[in-house]
């Protein structure tokens, strides 16, 4: 009797509460800045082409085998308007295959692929999610205006600069070099 | 036939599942009832195998760590530290401290937000509804941050061997120090709401017993083991990563029934609050988070057992590495796999109704029993 007047009591106080839950559909929930959607190809605005050169990195470290890509001739090269020599031709990655474990965006070297904040895409066919270069860039250019998207590597070296600036010359560029020397070399190799 | 002979009482095979919605995933079980008394069981598994561990065999060091993302798909990062922990051990890397205890800190909030689940789903096993609510209000909270640090609510992929993917987000310290009072009022709430409740006792108490000697016979591990009496805790014992440098105790059961079970988890979460606390104050602000690794690892020749605790039990790794990019064989001695063994004596003259309840018990996670 003593116990049921308990829990009475617990249930008039919690139902005076505000509720946690949210209804999805309709209402969304902010996402966290590094929030992983799917793989997107970034665009490089000054030139007006890809960052993508095909290397083909993410098409041989993706565990799943959902990319394939190919390299082509940049024809503005040619015209002396960038500095890449070759540019991604065809690329696609069937999204309905990835399983946005973000190894991609980590072995990339050239700030190419980033994961977007792209999540709610599903589709009726198995396959119906094989995405193409254009589409990718649509993406890509979409998460870079909503993020303030800077490339990796830029936003790393300013980071480095910043802390060598910070910090007390003499033991801290020791480390530092040492750093720089680690990465130089783990990139050669994932490039090898 | 006669009228003695068709009355005579033989045992009924009842099939329960895969499709039971509280077999927690696709599990199925035979039951021999006599009456509403369980006489035998015949736990049936591998609706889940995906050969994790035969997959293994042909994927980069780098590439097996999404594999074990998806083995035990609620512990995930407790799940990761025990390969990538494997790999380490066989090429004898130093982690960086700061690593280590972002890693020790992720790993005990996962330890929470499993139990979380594990507090919620045993009540829904027992007809109480509200504690699942609660339970996902606190597993949310931990998944918010684990999202803000690794981009990636379960499936995380954060742990690197020789340390972490990327330095966490600047207000990582501030935020779990935010999050943690709300996780232990929680917790309390939770403990309230359930642990003496009298229907939840008179379900649970004494029913599924495993003494200490049988249950370690079964092989089972964690909170199941230590809820019958046997205070064994990889943490504890044989203590990896930096889990010596901090006090916590060793909740103990007394009679391993399905209560025991249960309440080791509750008491275990706050264990955890304290760990990560601990932790928080320890930690190095600045510092590498990554030894010096080659892009692709190739430990050498040799063979490494890493053994860990996980929310479920003790999660074994074995390698054997032929010096190449892969490895030569990868063998998981999963926790659920060796808890889901007790079942059958533990259900032995208990009620049909009572079965799900043991069940909910051990806490199986099927990904990793199937692997």
């Amino acid at each position: 009797m003593f116990s049921t007047l308990k829990g009475m009591l617990v249930t008039l106080s919690t139902t005076l509460r505000k509720p946690v839950t949210a209804q999805y559909p309709k209402q969304h929930l902010p996402l966290q800045e590094r929030q992983w959607g799917f793989p997107a190809l970034t665009w490089d605005g000054d030139v007006g082409e890809p960052y993508c050169v095909g290397c083909m990195v993410c098409v041989r470290m993706c565990p799943t085998q959902c990319m394939s890509g190919e390299m082509i001739d940049n024809p503005l090269h040619a015209e002396g308007k960038s500095t890449r020599r070759k540019i991604i031709g065809e690329f696609e990655i069937n999204l309905g295959r990835c399983i946005l474990c973000g190894i991609c965006v980590e072995v990339c070297n050239f700030d190419a692929i980033e994961m977007s904040h792209e999540h709610e895409i599903s589709h009726y066919q198995r396959n119906g999610r094989r995405t193409d270069l254009p589409l990718l860039l649509e993406m890509g250019k979409k998460f870079q205006r909503e993020s303030n998207w800077l490339p990796p590597t830029k936003k790393k070296a300013a980071v480095a600069a910043a802390a060598k600036a910070a910090a007390a010359p003499a033991v801290e560029a020791g480390a530092e070099g040492e750093a720089a020397t680690a990465e130089e070399s783990s990139e050669k190799e994932a490039e090898a | 036939m006669t009228e003695a002979q068709r009355l005579e009482s033989v045992d009924i095979l009842v099939n329960m599942g895969p499709q039971h919605p509280s077999t927690h995933g696709v599990f199925r079980m035979v039951l021999w009832v006599d009456g509403e008394r369980i006489v035998d069981c015949d736990p049936h598994i591998g609706y889940l195998h995906r050969g994790s561990e035969k997959l293994s065999e042909g994927e980069l060091y780098s590439q097996i760590i999404t594999l074990f993302d998806r083995m035990d798909y609620i512990g995930n990062f407790n799940t990761e530290l025990a390969f990538v922990g494997a790999v380490e051990k066989m090429m004898a890397l130093t982690v960086p401290e700061r690593a280590e205890y972002i890693r020790v800190i992720l790993c005990e909030l996962n330890r929470i937000s499993s139990h979380m689940l594990f507090y919620g789903t045993m009540g829904l096993d027992a007809g109480a509804m509200t504690p699942i609510m609660y339970g996902f209000r606190e597993r949310e909270r931990i998944q918010n941050l684990f999202e803000a640090v690794t981009g990636a609510r379960m499936m995380h992929n954060y742990f690197r061997i020789g340390g972490l993917r990327e330095e966490p987000p600047d207000d990582f310290v501030a935020r779990v120090r935010g999050v943690l009072p709300a996780i232990e009022q929680g917790i309390e709430e939770g403990d309230r709401l359930l642990t003496y409740n009298e229907v939840f006792l008179a379900r649970s108490r004494g029913i599924g017993v495993i003494s200490g000697q049988e249950a370690l016979d079964y092989g089972l591990t964690g909170p199941s083991l230590r809820a019958s009496g046997i205070p064994d805790d990889i943490r504890a014992v044989e203590p990896y990563s930096v889990y010596d440098r901090f006090d916590f105790d060793i909740p103990v059961g007394e009679t391993g029934d399905t209560w025991d079970r249960y309440a080791m988890r509750v008491e275990e979460m706050r264990q955890s609050v304290k760990i990560v606390k601990q932790a928080l104050d320890q930690m190095p602000e600045t510092g590498p988070i990554k030894a010096q690794v080659r892009g692709i690892p190739r430990p050498p020749k040799g063979e490494a057992y890493f053994r860990a605790e996980n929310p479920r039990g003790e999660i074994g790794v074995y390698l054997v590495s032929d010096g190449g990019d892969k490895p030569y064989r990868l063998k998981v001695r999963p926790p659920s796999f060796a808890n889901l063994q007790a079942l059958r004596p533990m259900l032995r003259n208990t009620y049909v109704a009572d079965a799900v309840m043991v069940l909910g018990s051990l806490d199986i996670v099927l990904g990793e029993v199937d692997r």
